[in-house]
Order: C-alpha cells, then structure tokens, then sequence
C-alpha cells in the first residue's frame, strides 16, 4: 500500500522549473540562445554576456522561484486550515495590507534607517491580517463571510495605500511606488534576493513543519484535536509562515496576485486532496506559474514592459471566478 | 476493580450558560454504555468534555489516571471519537481517510512524500478497520463519491483504526438506513466483546435498549436516570422527559428480553 505520493509529481515540477529558468536566462532586451546563457551562467562567455545572465536575468529567476514559493505553499496551507478552496494570500488581502506597509515605509521615509525596514514593517502588516482573517475563521464564519473579510480588508489596505499616494509630495515617487505596487520581478539585484531569501526559506520551513496536521485538519478541528493536533500550534504554524514568505515577498516584488489560489488547486487532485502532500508540489507549481508568466509577458511584444502582477491578475481573476461560480452552491 | 472511565463532577459552562451540570458516572471495561436524552439535553456536550475538546470543570480519569494532566499524543492513542460532524473539506480517499486514525503513532518529524500509515502496524489496524466496517472494496474511492451510508462506515473505520480503548461515537448512525444502523450497533457491540470500551450516543431508544448495557439520561444538561436499561427508558421517563408517549413492547432475543419502545404520541400533560 505505500505510494510515493507527492514525490514524482514534485520531481516533474522540479524540472519544469528548472527548464523555464533557463528559458527565462534567455530572453530579454538582448536574447541569447542556450549555449550563451550557459556560458554566461558559467563565466566563459563574453563580459557582457556574463553581465546580462548574472547580474540582470539571474536575480529576476531567483525571485520567481522565492515569490512562486512563497504564494504557492502559503496558498496551499491557508487552504488546508481554514478548509476553504478560496483562500489565498492575495484575495484575502494580505498581500495587500503587506503592500500598504511597505507604502507606508516609504512614504514616511522609514525605509532609509536599515534595509530590513521595509520587508520587516511588510511582514507584520501581513501578520496582522493573517491574525485577523483566522480570528473571523474561528468563529465559524461561513466561507462566504470569510472571503468578503478578505474583499474588505484588501480594500482598505488599497484605500490607505491611495491615501498615502494622494498626499505623497513627490509626483516621482507616486510613479515608482505605483509601478511597484503592481508587481514586478524585473531589475532586482542580488541585494534584493539576499533581503527576501531567509524569510521565505524560514517561512517554508514553518509551512512544511505543519504538513502532517494539515492532513488531519481534514476531518474537522475537533475529530483532528482528538487525534493529538495541536490546534493553536498549527494556526500559528501557518499564520507565521504565510506572514513571514508572502509579507517578505511583497515588499521586494509588490502584490502578485492569484498564484496562491491557481497552483494549489490545479496540482490537489494529483496528491489525492491530502493538504499535507500538497504544500511542496504547490511551491514548486508556484515557481513554475511566476517563471512562465514572467517569460511570457518579456514575449509579448508591447511598447512598455507588462507587470507580472498585471498579467498573473489578467489569468487568476477569471479563473477564481470559474471556481466561485463552481462552488457558490456550497459558499451560501 | 477501577471502572474504564470515572467521571467525577463533569459541568461544561459556556458564555455563563450551563450545558451540562454535575454528571458522575462509572463506565467499566467492555462496556457499551449509551447516551441518550432530547435534542439540546447535553450528550454532544458531554461526549466532547470527556475527550477534553471543551473547557469542563470536574475530573475525567481513565483507568484511574486524569485524562487532563495525560500528554495529548497518548490520549489519542488510548480515546478514539467520532464526531457529528460528517462533512469532509477534500474529496480523500477512503483509505487515506482511514490512515488519518494512525496519526497519534506517526513519528514526529514530516516523513516527506510518506503516508501516515507506514509501519506494520499501521497498515494491520487500517486494513482490519476497512475490513470490519466493510469499505474494503471502497478503499481506493474518493469520499465524495461514496453514499451516506458508505461515507457513515468509512468514518467509523477511521475511528477504529486508532485502536483506541475507548471509543466515543456521537451519533454513527444517524442518517443510516435500519440495515446500516443494525450492522454499526453490532460492530460496536462486537468491539466491546473484544475488550473496548465504547460509548454511544443515540437517539434511537430501541437501538439503545437492545445493544447498550447502560444507559444515561440528560435532559437539559441534567442526568435524569442512569443504570439499567429498562429502568432509565420508563415510560415516565419517557413521557417527562422526552414529552411523548411510547409503546413499549418486548422480544426475546437470545434468552435475554430486549424492550422495543415506539415512539407514539406527543404527551401532551408531559
């Protein structure tokens, strides 16, 4: 009877996402074929081939990886503890309220004390949220309750965030954190990736550490309790780990949305609806998503760059109301 | 002899609400103890204090050790429960479902990729639980693919996967068809023939003369009788209590008399 579960289905993803990062060493401004890309990679090719692959396209495929990550597997962990298929970091506005205290940072000049200003004062807006959504949670909201929480706090996370915009003395700035706010993982240094990397890998850790509970989270919180899960341990589990990856995140790329809420639900069947299997296919699903559509919009040939965060909205929005209009039965 | 359980004093307040006041009781080894009272009398209530699911004050002992000062890993080894509560957020399958009742024995760190029931032993007491319930042939069905009935049984064999002493049901056979509901009564009857310790609420008073050894009866949070089978269901039990009038009538049933009790008429001097 045993079965590898979610083993070859993470393999498979694995060498997804490591294909598309070569795919996306290639494209750009400047489009080099594989063999350059290798050289560059490698340090043999020509100095501005090296310039383009390490210092330019290198950091841009790092922070795909730890975004999609970081989205995939909270997504996938927020489902499975509030047992709620709609759930996800952005659509409950905590990428949102992570982004509106990254705005606030900025707008009061906090972020020129340290570096780690910026991504610390995101992560506790998003903890914030997390808290508070799972307080609603607990009570025995419905789903429905649940997810217009959600709206709402994303929306006063966006109008706090206009707020700070609409005063913000500086017309450059405005334009900057507007660009940023929509999410974007291109020009990033390493400087970047080295801020994000230990609060993602922490936050997975935590996320991964939660997956036997996940599991029996299934049956209900107190069939589960019965079974020796230890409820406040695995909510906190979960709300740290999702605050700590996603709020990091968003205050080095801005809001990306949908990834969350996408990739777990396209990889559950093929873990057999077991939530503790299907937090690392869900990373690496993530991974996979934000490297394609990364590729994808430097291939689509428009005057000005798209947003990741654009285009990742442009697919994930129809899709959750796809999922929505499945399950509105259930939700009422 | 120590009883299996002991409770001492058991009250469950909530928001300055009384849900269940002062119940002591002794269940002993083997027993098939039932609960049973009108909707909102406390049996849920005092089926989730006993587990430790709800903040009660009083005293749970377990072959004489206090079951709130027992580390929670062993006392899900040695109390298993089925909730009320049939539903299930993923379509698993039956025979992960079922693998969920070994959790209490896995090791603690994540064994990645591995189901929580790897070892030898895991998979004797999930397959003798999907044999005893008769899912074996579902076992490779999603959940939500099964009837209720089916759904009822697989449930239960994730219970008796725990191969718990003790085995707390409330209310396994709700929504079940007679033939369903006969077939859970014997099974739990048969567990206690092998030495565990099962009980059950019920609001099936003929189930519960003809497979209980004892029961309890609340009312309103309140233990109203508790012993006998046929003097806790009296007729003037039934009548306050209940608020209805029974036929009561009689079977023999393997040189033991069982009572059927047949619920009639709302009493209306009740």
């Amino acid at each position: 009877m045993p079965r590898a579960g979610a083993l070859p289905l993470s393999l498979v993803l694995l060498l997804l996402m490591l294909a598309l990062s070569l795919l996306s060493l290639r494209f750009g401004a400047a489009p080099l074929t594989i063999d350059e890309v290798v050289a560059g990679l490698f340090g043999s090719g020509p100095e501005n081939h090296q310039l383009i692959v390490q210092q330019i396209r290198l950091p841009r495929v790092a922070l795909a990886w730890l975004v999609g990550m970081a989205l995939g597997m909270s997504g996938a962990a927020l489902q499975g503890l509030l047992r709620n298929p709609l759930a996800e970091p952005g659509l409950l506005g905590i990428s949102s309220s992570a982004g509106l205290g990254a705005v606030l940072t900025l707008y009061f000049g906090l972020s020129a004390i340290n570096d780690w200003t910026l991504p610390a004062v995101a992560m506790l807006f998003a903890l914030i949220a997390t808290l508070f959504l799972y307080g609603l949670a607990r009570a025995g909201s419905s789903n429905l309750t649940l997810i217009l929480a959600g709206v709402a706090v994303s929306a006063l996370a966006s109008a706090l965030t206009s707020l700070a915009l609409n005063l913000a003395p500086n017309p450059y700035d405005v334009q900057d954190i507007v660009l940023w706010l929509l999410g974007s993982i291109s020009d990033r240094s390493f400087a970047d990736v080295r801020l994000v990397l230990p609060f993602v890998v922490g936050g997975l850790a935590l996320l991964l550490t939660a997956a036997p509970a996940l599991e029996v989270i299934a049956l209900g919180e107190a069939e589960a309790t019965s079974l020796g899960v230890n409820l406040p341990r695995l909510r906190i589990l979960v709300i740290v780990g999702t605050a700590l990856s996603v709020g990091a995140c968003v205050a080095v790329t801005g809001a990306i949305g949908f990834v969350g809420l996408v990739v777990p639900h396209m990889l559950r069947r093929f873990v057999q609806y077991r939530s503790g299997q299907l937090l690392l296919p869900s990373a690496l699903g993530g991974a996979v998503l934000v490297l394609a559509a990364d590729i994808t919009l430097r291939l689509i040939d428009t005057p000005k760059e798209l947003q990741l965060g654009v285009v990742t909205a442009l697919v994930g929005a129809p899709f959750f109301l796809a999922l929505v209009l499945r399950s509105r039965r259930d939700m009422l | 002899m120590t009883p299996c359980l002991q409770l001492h004093d058991l009250s469950v307040q909530i928001r300055g609400q009384t849900l269940l006041a002062g119940v002591d009781l002794a269940i002993g080894r083997g027993e098939l103890f039932g609960l049973i009272g009108p909707n909102g009398a406390g049996k849920s209530t005092l089926v989730k204090a006993l587990m430790q699911l709800l903040p009660a004050s009083g005293e749970v002992l377990l072959e004489g050790a206090s079951l709130a000062a027992m580390n929670a890993r062993e006392r899900a080894r040695r109390l298993a429960y089925l909730s009320q509560d049939d539903r299930l957020q993923w379509p698993i399958r039956v025979r992960d479902l079922v693998a969920l009742g070994r959790h209490p024995y896995r090791g603690s760190w994540w064994r990645g990729g591995q189901a929580p029931g790897a070892s030898a032993a895991d998979h004797a007491a999930i397959e003798q639980a999907l044999h005893a319930t008769d899912v074996w042939a579902l076992r490779e069905r999603r959940s939500d693919t099964l009837s209720g009935g089916e759904r009822a049984r697989a449930r239960l064999a994730r219970v008796l996967a725990v191969e718990a002493e003790v085995l707390l049901a409330d209310e396994p056979v709700a929504a079940l068809d007679p033939m369903h509901q006969l077939r859970v009564m014997e099974l739990l009857r048969a567990r206690c023939r092998s030495g565990q310790t099962v009980v059950v609420v019920l609001h099936d008073l003929t189930l519960a003369s003809r497979f209980c050894d004892r029961l309890l009866l609340l009312d309103q949070g309140r233990p109203v009788a508790s012993g006998a089978v046929d003097s806790v269901l009296s007729s003037d039990n039934l009548r306050s209590v209940y608020g209805v009038r029974a036929l009561i009538g009689e079977q023999i049933e393997g040189g033991e008399t069982r009572r059927y009790i047949v619920p009639w008429a709302v009493a209306h001097d009740a």
